[in-house]
């Protein structure tokens, strides 16, 4: 091989040059960006939570999983195989009798026990905390469902349809609360949240767990609250009052 | 040593065309399911994990034990076993890519096997044994080469001892794919990898005596009277091996407290698992093979192949009470309440297998017969007539 003539030196200098131009601004970008900004990436600075007050929700009240189901263009559930991101559960006291009403949705661990058993790496989870799953790579072997400890996610039984832009969703894959996440990135809350304040019950509060003057970091110091299974030390982003 | 169908080839074709038809309808069979979902089985958000599982998992952990022939020849020298190593290395081979095949189509998304095989999520089991499979393919097609040419004839010790290491490391990531899910009562326990390993060690040499019976049809010789005897005092030694663990993974889960629920539901009252286990496994999958095994008046080529096919039925039953009656347990996600929803909390999970399932799960059985006949119709793994072997 000949070595470079001068020009054709120049020419590749120059395009090197060039080329490092073109791509330092983006570099830079994703430096310093805020992750707040449009297309940003999500800042493990915060630690999206979510409260559930117990003593707050109301038994028979289902605002927040018809909300939930909307927002995703989630169809009615009416079978059992029928995929519920969020769903009501009612709670008795085994000692006392106490009766007490609940939703359970993906509770965003900080070790989520899907994330490690993922052979593709599908469900992940994003430096905000927030647990989801990338419907291109899952591949549905429902490994996840068989490793969740609060049987959060849901598999896909039959073709979908009246899909939302903000959800895509598919035939054959697993999928659970995403906190909405598209509401998150653009400053709101997640639809559950809204629609129990709407209800007037206020049993739900989003917020960030990082930021010691957030909502709902001021009601978690103030009152008693626990996580599910805490036992199993996954840390999760929703805690619960009054169970 | 003689190929299958070598004096009566014409017989070769209508056991092709059998496996194929079987083949066939499971291939249907998953189409069916990709087309519709899997609403069209009776697996659910509870049991995630049905009957086509149960046939995957026989297959994957029966192929790893029915390379224990080779491996006895080859890891521990025995002479006697050396002559039927190929066929016990070709059945290990068919059987795991029946129970893959199976696992695969049962996807939710089966075309994307692709994607499985380019993102690997390291920390995830599953993933370990991906590569535990592509391995165990590798490892065991290479002693099948070094075994049947007689170039190679000093590789098959270092080969097979390689194969042997893999199986082990292999059945133990098999065994840890519920090992590790902390949150069941089922299957968080330490105890299943080498549970796991016993199993497979019984239920592949069980799978070894059936085929290699199955292949007299094709030729094959009958095993060497004493030599059959080793084998059928090994299989009662393996079925007592994988009892005893049985015996230690309940009884640990019955000194915690927090497990006697469950346990109390596999053992007791959750129909219809305490039946399949205590019927199933305890006595068509381990009473009768041991008393086959053991008692003198069983002796017999006969009574040895009833012991095969009782291990075989027990292995069946044992991985239905696994696989379906841990996940049909209700999860306890608020421990100290009673709970309902609409989703099944706190209810014991419903399962009705439908005919899809069944179909497709038969279809790995007739995959990794398909392939144990091609092979011993190809290479020549059938061990010479003279009996030599056993002596």
């Amino acid at each position: 091989m000949s070595a470079p003539s001068p020009g054709r030196r120049g020419f590749l200098g120059a395009a090197a040059g060039l080329a490092g131009a073109a791509i330092a601004p983006g570099v830079f970008l994703t430096e310093y960006a805020v992750a707040k900004a449009p297309g940003a990436p999500a800042s493990k600075a915060v630690r999206w939570g979510l409260l559930v007050d117990a003593t707050r929700c109301a038994s028979g009240c289902d605002a927040c999983v018809k909300a939930c189901n909307t927002e995703h263009g989630l169809p009615e559930p009416k079978r059992p195989t029928d995929v519920q991101w969020i769903r009501k559960v009612e709670l008795k006291d085994l000692r006392t009798g106490a009766a007490l009403s609940a939703p359970v949705m993906c509770q965003h661990c900080a070790e989520p026990p899907c994330v490690d058993v993922c052979p593709t790496g599908a469900s992940f989870k994003r430096a905000d905390g927030i647990v989801m799953v990338d419907r291109h790579t899952c591949i549905g072997c429902r490994y996840c469902m068989m490793a969740c400890p609060y049987k959060a996610r849901s598999f896909v039984h039959e073709p979908v349809t009246g899909q939302k832009t903000d959800t895509p969703r598919g035939k054959g894959c697993v999928e659970s609360c995403n906190l909405c996440v598209h509401r998150v990135d653009a400053g709101g809350t997640p639809a559950c949240v809204e629609s129990c304040a709407s209800a007037g019950h206020h049993a739900l509060v989003f917020g960030d767990l990082n930021d010691p003057d957030s909502e709902i970091s001021k009601r978690i110091r103030a009152v008693a609250t626990t996580q599910l299974r805490a036992d199993l030390r996954t840390d999760n982003g929703v805690r619960y009052r009054g169970i | 040593m003689p190929r299958a169908f070598e004096d009566r080839p014409a017989a070769l074709w209508p056991v092709l065309a059998a496996g194929a038809i079987v083949l066939a309808a499971a291939l249907g069979a998953a189409h069916y399911m990709e087309i519709h979902g899997h609403v069209v089985t009776g697996m659910g958000h509870e049991v995630v994990w049905g009957l086509p599982h149960v046939f995957a998992i026989f297959l994957i952990v029966a192929a790893s034990g029915a390379l224990n022939v080779a491996s006895v020849g080859s890891v521990f020298g025995e002479k006697a076993y050396k002559p039927h190593a190929p066929l016990s290395a070709l059945l290990a081979v068919a059987m795991l890519a029946g129970g893959l095949m199976v696992l695969v189509l049962d996807l939710g998304r089966p075309e994307r096997l692709v994607v499985a095989a380019t993102h690997y999520n390291f920390r995830s089991v599953f993933a370990w044994n991906m590569i535990l499979y592509n391995g165990f393919f590798a490892l065991v097609a290479a002693y099948l080469w070094v075994s049947l040419e007689r170039r190679f004839a000093g590789w098959t010790g270092p080969v097979g001892t390689a194969a042997f290491a893999w199986r082990i490391v292999l059945t133990t990531g098999t065994g840890s794919i519920f090992g590790f899910l902390v949150a069941r009562p089922g299957y968080a326990s330490g105890v299943i990898a080498p549970l796991f390993i016993a199993l497979s060690l019984a239920w592949g040499l069980a799978a070894f005596l059936l085929a290699q019976a199955a292949l007299g049809f094709a030729g094959a010789a009958p095993l060497p009277e004493a030599f059959r005897l080793r084998l059928r005092r090994l299989l009662g030694v393996f079925v007592a091996a994988a009892a005893w663990l049985m015996a230690i993974y309940h009884a640990t889960n019955l000194y915690w407290a927090k497990q006697s629920a469950f346990e109390r539901f596999i053992l007791v009252d959750g129909a219809p698992y305490p039946f399949l286990f205590w019927a199933g496994f305890g006595i068509v999958g381990t009473g009768i093979p041991l008393l086959l095994a053991f008692h003198p008046r069983f002796a017999g080529p006969r009574s040895t192949l009833v012991a095969a096919g009782a291990v075989v039925a027990g292995a069946f039953a044992q991985l239905y009470v696994f696989i379906v009656g841990g996940q049909a347990f209700p999860l306890e996600i608020f421990p100290g309440y009673a709970v309902s929803s609409a989703f099944g909390d706190g209810a014991v999970a419903a399962y009705a297998p439908s005919l899809p399932e069944f179909l497709l799960g038969l279809g790995g059985l007739a995959l990794a017969a398909l392939l144990a006949v091609v092979g011993a119709r190809a290479f020549d793994v059938l061990p010479a007539a003279t009996g030599a072997a056993g002596d």
